[in-house]
């Protein structure tokens, strides 16, 4: 790992004042991408701006509508979460399948996202759900917010605060892991409610993860696995890898979603 | 050169490192804590895990600096002063649940903060899903998931002397 300078604000205010002065600086939440990145020298950032002196930024709170994260809050502690489990159940079971027990006591939400790593988990319920992402200077829905490979709509100085969940009827996520990594070939998170019928893929996308338009449409007027048969996932935007081709992760796809519609009831 | 302030296995240390230095080298090196292990350095296999307040953590992946004022406990903590064993390493023993012993700190470790996140007591199936982030390339899995089947009936107070294996 190079060296860097490191700072620890107090504040929100504070980190973005940072992060503003110095382009070359990066937000550290959990770290559980990032230190993997620096100990591999793929970057070489100035400064690390940790998020872990913020109170503010840790939190679950649920209205009849909503879920409401905060930024920094673990996978451990929305797994855990009596309140995310009874309002969005497949959410806080996304959660406790990120990684592995010492995954999700560090990784947190807000630097999922922020990241956009293609095999993430987050990225999915973000998209399927129509959450909206709160930044430190606006709010972003997440047809807006995930832009491409670990490119997301955040500015260079602007940080996640929270991600806001409309609670939905029906939602549910299934993942095809990869035997050895275990991080998802293929996900596929489908919701039905307040945001309308939406299924979203993550594992697959060449670009990221992306909602599936033929899917939605046929879920939405017959809510069941059975109309997801026939449908089929251009293979040609797909990651094509060691771990699978691009013909296979398009047929996992569509496996996924059967099983996730099924479990959604 | 930038100073952390922690407490380590209870006692309040600080100790000059780098912005970079990694929990684990700070542990062995600095403080020759080397109960921590390293094995794969990429957040894998689970033989550096230690508790930062609280929480099962892998120490090759967090800073040192992000551990200021943090309480941090390491295998070497867990025994009494007099020498008695925490019940987990104890149950280790009893079950015979090391080969070569390389991973077993963070075994220990991780399966402690498992048992403890779960008073409703696991299955085996539930331990076995639960130590997900530890290897061992031993692959002696079925003697360290009958420690902590064992371990967590003493943990969780419902019988004061740990089931004994059978003979």
């Amino acid at each position: 790992m190079y060296d860097f300078a490191y700072h620890r604000p107090a504040t929100v205010a504070e980190a973005v004042k940072l992060l503003a002065a110095d382009p070359e600086a990066k937000v550290i939440s959990g770290g559980m991408s990032l230190i993997p990145v620096l100990k591999q020298r793929l970057a070489r950032p100035s400064a690390l701006i940790d998020l872990g002196a913020i109170p503010d930024l840790v939190g679950i709170a649920v209205s009849a509508t909503t879920v409401t994260i905060r930024g920094r809050t673990t996978h451990a502690a929305v797994a855990a979460s009596a309140e995310v489990k009874r309002a969005i159940p497949a959410l806080a079971e996304l959660a406790s399948h990120i990684g592995d027990p010492q995954v999700r006591n560090r990784g947190t939400i807000g630097g999922s996202i922020a990241h956009h790593d293609p095999t993430a988990d987050y990225p999915a319920a973000v998209l399927a759900l129509g959450a909206t992402v709160h930044t430190s200077r606006r709010r972003i829905a997440a047809d807006d917010f995930f832009t491409g490979l670990f490119a997301t709509a955040l500015e260079p100085d602007e940080i996640v605060t929270a991600v806001e969940f409309p609670i939905p009827e029906k939602a549910a996520y299934v993942k095809f892991p990869n035997p050895a990594s275990r991080y998802a070939m293929v996900g596929v998170f489908v919701a039905k409610g307040p945001m309308g019928v939406r299924v979203a893929v993550t594992g697959a996308g060449a670009h990221g993860v992306f909602r599936h338009a033929a899917m939605e449409e046929a879920l939405a007027k017959s809510w069941s696995p059975e109309a997801l048969e026939g449908i089929t996932t251009p293979a040609a935007d797909l990651n094509n890898d060691i771990h699978a081709s691009r013909e296979y992760r398009a047929h996992l796809v569509g496996v996924m979603a059967k099983r996730a519609v099924a479990k959604a009831g | 050169m930038p100073k952390v302030s922690l407490t380590v296995n209870g006692k309040p240390v600080t100790v000059e490192v780098e912005n970079r230095t990694l929990l684990v080298e700070m542990l062995r090196e600095q403080l020759r804590l080397t109960g921590t292990h390293v094995g794969c350095d990429t957040s894998q296999c689970g033989a550096c895990v230690v508790h930062v307040n609280g929480a099962s953590v892998k120490s090759c992946t967090i800073l040192a600096v992000q551990c200021e004022g943090a309480e941090v406990l390491t295998i070497e903590g867990l025994a009494s002063p007099d020498g008695t064993l925490h019940p987990m390493q104890e149950a280790f023993r009893e079950y015979h649940a090391l080969q070569c012993g390389f991973c077993t700190p963070g075994m220990v470790m991780s399966a402690i903060d498992l048992v403890q996140r779960n008073p409703q007591g696991l299955s085996d199936r539930e331990i076995r899903e639960g130590l997900e982030g530890n290897l061992c390339r031993c692959t002696g899995y079925h003697n360290i998931v009958r420690a902590i089947a064992a371990a967590q009936v003493v943990m969780h107070g419902k019988a004061k002397e740990l089931p004994r294996a059978a003979e």
